[in-house]
């Protein structure tokens, strides 16, 4: 028997005028983690359509081999048949139904076609001890977090029989402690003979998981590296993905602090819908000229929550607290008005807050700052362009022109879009929430050279981010934040990801 | 741009925009022909205007609904109201014509104001409340004519709807003012052409081939001056045309070049992007519907001038014709997408065929079926168009 569970063999796959994928080879072996790597548009998706079946076979070129013999899956069903399942980024969990319905959704625990809810909802809490989650298999998913449904995904695939389990960016949308778990139990799986791949953006993590690493780059097979033979290193990887040496993950920059710009003082703001849920509880920061100040916190810390309230109470009730712009108190109940005051924020969810996909690059980056477009109400739809293309250069937004959905653009340059609509309203605070999520490396480093632009012409630049090496890497300061409250702030020269994460964790009753 | 590659882009790139108009085109050739050219004869053409005047500008309104991600039910209902409130002061009453016709625009601007209230403010579909409002106006307008209809309206009011200006520079067998107008139009439609075209250039950017760009409005001038020869040759000018062709102008200016269009494309092109940037949903919604009661008040004064009265059951299912000529003529489901000038030649289309196929004596239950199945085919062309967009990339 071979050692390889799956063999890829000199995969082809052309789109319409594209070679997205080119003989591409990938050799998983049997019980390991296989970490693949690459930029965004590399081909990893493709790659992962092609093995699951979502491309059937005949519109590639190439030989699949799966445990030893020679696949042609013509539909997502053979290959889950097999026992190749894959779990995509955005979930596919129906929020209304309960656990165990989701579990077993198009797979369902029925005799003569009615659902034997018993045996369902038994088999259901086997699976949810099996990947360590204590819910009830009756509750609706839409009630539970999103590091809990994703490992109602790992279980719903248990069920499957699954051999070969595919992973596409598991930890994305993951806080660290929920993503920590997700690896242990890969890891725990994979003592139980599962074979796991998983696509990944987040280095730490193949480094610390991972027992190979393929690494894709233009549609093309760069190298597998042994993680343990070959002693690879984050920027091991990082060479290989990006063709080059990245000397530096984040550009050099030296601030130059001016005077305070913006403050908020014991700001206060409770949940929409739960009356007295207390969600920001009296959190006060600062923020200089040229200064970019980082905002770290677990997931539901209300780092997010934090920010739209101030930026015209887009979020919570009951908001309490004071705003100063320049020493001096400013009011900022609506959107328009925060903006008037030169205020910008750049969602942490671009889709759905930032763009308008299914309109162009032009009509994004002009919407929040129209005034500026326009003459009682009459917009000058040359200027506009002119606008829009000055933008696509300096940002190099990567387009041919600026009358191209943003809808079809890539992370990148969709966060690069966001960014040009906030800089064009001419602020002089940039709040902006995860500007690199989901972003490629070489994309990532771009993003930093414009934060840097920014503070370096005098704008104050708040940045809330996951990523502690991030933060670490681009911020004069960081402000920690946990279960609403500000529990500290460090200068970059002393921090270190164990000083942050011990204050980001820190419980209400040590404060203070 | 040379004049080979223009036109390829015109075909090929724009197919989802100018497909609407080579089937408007084909539909017109078609009954043209199946009615031995009827279709086309001067006194046809003038009723075709005259019919469908009301349809039109409702859909002018309810486009800019439907862009905003909302639905417009009551339309219908409202026609009918504003025309009896009208039908009351004028028949009733003996007021002058005009205050007949204020009172309906007033009317239509209260009921928008009501709808756009409940929709924007409190938070309710407009699926919903204008569900409730096509109720709610239509058992009103049975309260305000007290059950039976009205009529006839004096001739000063008819002239509204079925009026028209001509004989005021004379003309041997044709109107000469008509033509006069029509070529005027010509020209301001060509300058402002050139002016558009004049400011790409200044801003350096690619503008399509001269001989192009002057076949197009050379096209254009002979449609328009063939369309009024036509009803140079019939009675003239109506007014109904003229009160059609204002609006049309200057909804399209609304939606395409001001901010309050901006900002209904960006409402309902994401209602949480819209708001993150600034703008002010709540207020944009309102007006949305106030304009759409307006639009429906001035379509409730045409049909009463025009059916010469006031009658409980007027605008019956006037808001589907409304609502499908917006969907033929490209506008999106789910809001974001549409244009003025796409629901005029959605509506178009319907006006065509349903004359063509009266002229051709086909069945009442006839012209539903081929009008339901000519909807769903548009929709369903455009949703292919769209996946095929979307694959080809």
């Amino acid at each position: 028997m071979s050692d390889h569970i799956l063999e890829m063999h000199s995969i082809t796959k052309t789109f319409p005028g594209v070679k997205a994928l080119q003989d591409v080879n990938l050799n998983v072996k049997r019980g390991e983690i296989h970490a693949i790597c690459g930029e965004n548009g590399a081909g990893k998706s493709t790659l992962m359509k092609v093995l699951s079946g979502v491309y059937p076979h005949g519109t590639y070129d190439g030989e699949i081999r799966f445990d030893g013999e020679k696949v042609e899956f013509s539909s997502i069903n053979d290959s889950e048949e097999k026992g190749i399942v894959i779990i995509h980024q955005e979930l596919a969990l129906v929020p209304y139904l309960s656990v165990a319905e989701n579990i077993f959704l198009g797979n369902e625990r029925a005799r003569h076609g009615l659902v034997d809810w018993n045996r369902a909802n038994s088999e259901a809490a086997v699976l949810l001890a099996r990947v360590g989650l204590d819910e009830n298999p009756t509750t609706p998913i839409g009630q539970l977090g999103v590091g809990k449904q994703q490992l109602v995904e790992i279980a719903k695939a248990l069920s499957k029989k699954v051999k070969l389990l595919i992973l596409d960016e598991p930890t994305a949308a993951l806080n660290d402690s929920d993503s920590e778990h997700l690896l242990n139990l890969l890891r725990h799986l994979q003592g139980q003979g599962i074979t796991s791949i998983m696509i990944s953006h987040k280095l730490n993590e193949i480094a610390d998981i991972a027992n190979s690493t393929t690494i894709i780059r233009d549609g093309k097979t760069i190298e597998t590296l042994d993680m343990v033979e070959d002693k690879v290193t984050q920027d091991r990887i990082i060479k290989g993905m990006v063709g080059r040496d990245l000397e530096h993950r984040y550009p050099e920059h030296v601030s130059h602090i001016g005077e305070e710009v913006f403050r908020v003082e014991d700001w206060h703001v409770e949940h929409p819908t739960q009356p007295g849920r207390v969600v920001v509880d009296g959190a006060s920061f600062n923020v200089r000229a040229g200064e970019i100040v980082g905002i770290a916190g677990l997931m539901g810390a209300g780092r997010t929550e934090l920010a739209m309230s101030v930026f015209g109470r887009s979020y919570g009730r009951n908001v309490t607290g004071k705003v100063f712009l320049h020493g001096k108190e400013i009011k900022t109940r609506s959107v328009s008005e925060a903006i008037d005051h030169g205020l910008a924020y750049a969602t942490e969810d671009r889709k759905t807050y930032g763009l308008n996909l299914i309109e162009d690059i032009r009509r994004n980056i002009s919407s929040a700052a129209l005034g500026k477009l326009s003459k009682a109400g009459w917009v000058n739809g040359n200027e506009e362009i002119k606008v829009a293309e000055e933008y696509r250069r300096s940002m190099n937004i990567k387009s041919p022109t600026v009358m191209a959905l943003t809808g079809k653009l890539s992370g990148g340059n969709q966060q690069k879009v966001v960014l040009s609509k906030w800089i064009y309203t001419d602020p002089e605070v940039l709040i902006l929430d995860e500007p690199t999520r989901g972003i490629d490396v070489g994309a990532k480093y771009e993003i930093y050279t414009i934060i840097n632009k920014l503070a370096d012409a005098g704008k104050a630049v708040v940045v809330i981010s996951s990523e502690l090496p991030e933060l670490l890497g681009i911020c004069d300061r960081i402000y920690t934040l946990a279960f609403g409250r500000i529990t500290g702030v460090q200068e970059r020269a002393v921090a270190t990801p164990e000083s942050l994460m011990e204050l980001m964790t820190k419980e209400k009753e040590t404060v203070r | 741009m040379t004049a080979v590659e223009g036109l390829r882009d015109i075909f090929t790139k724009n197919l989802r925009t100018s497909g609407i108009y080579i089937a408007f085109v084909a539909i017109i050739v078609l009954f043209a022909i199946l009615t031995d050219g009827v279709l086309l004869a001067p006194g046809n053409i003038t009723n075709i205007v005259l019919q469908y005047s009301y349809i039109l500008i409702l859909a002018i309104g309810m486009v800019i609904v439907i862009i905003g991600g909302h639905i417009d039910l009551s339309v219908g209902s409202v026609v009918a109201l504003t025309g009896a409130v009208s039908a009351i002061l004028v028949i009733k009453n003996g007021q002058p014509w005009w205050v007949g016709i204020l009172a309906a625009l007033v009317v239509g601007l209260l009921v928008g104001a009501w709808q756009g209230f409940w929709v924007a403010y409190v938070g309710i579909p407009a699926f919903i409340v204008t569900l409730a409002g096509m109720l709610l106006f239509r058992g009103l307008t049975y309260e305000v004519l007290n059950n039976i209809s009205l009529s006839p309206f004096p001739a000063s009011y008819q002239k509204v709807a079925g009026g028209f200006i001509n004989g005021l520079l004379g003309g041997d067998g044709y109107d000469a003012f008509t033509l006069i107008i029509a070529a005027i139009a010509i020209v301001g439609y060509a300058y402002s052409a050139w002016r558009s075209r004049m400011g790409r250039v200044r801003y350096q950017q690619s503008v399509e081939a001269l001989p192009l760009f002057i076949l197009k409005i050379v096209a254009i001038a002979v449609v328009v001056m063939a369309f009024a020869w036509q009803l140079a040759h019939s009675r003239g000018l109506p007014i109904v045309l003229i009160i059609l062709a204002v609006l049309i102008l200057a909804y399209n200016t609304v939606t395409t070049r001001t901010v309050f269009g901006r900002h209904v494309y960006a409402i309902g092109g994401n209602l949480n992007a819209a708001q993150l940037s600034g703008v002010k949903v709540k207020q944009v919604n309102f007006w949305i519907f106030v304009n759409m009661g307006f639009l429906a008040g001035v379509a409730g004064a045409i049909y009463s001038s025009r059916s010469n009265g006031a009658q409980p059951g007027a605008g019956n299912m006037f808001e589907l014709d409304a609502i499908a000529a917006c969907f033929i003529g490209g506008a999106s489901t789910t809001g974001g997408v549409g244009r003025v000038t796409g629901a005029m030649v959605g509506g178009l289309i319907m006006a065509v065929m349903s004359n063509g196929m009266q002229l051709m004596g086909v069945p009442q239950s006839t012209q539903q079926i081929v009008k339901g199945l000519v909807l769903l085919l548009a929709v369903a062309f455009d949703i292919y168009n769209k996946r095929r967009a979307g694959a080809a990339r």
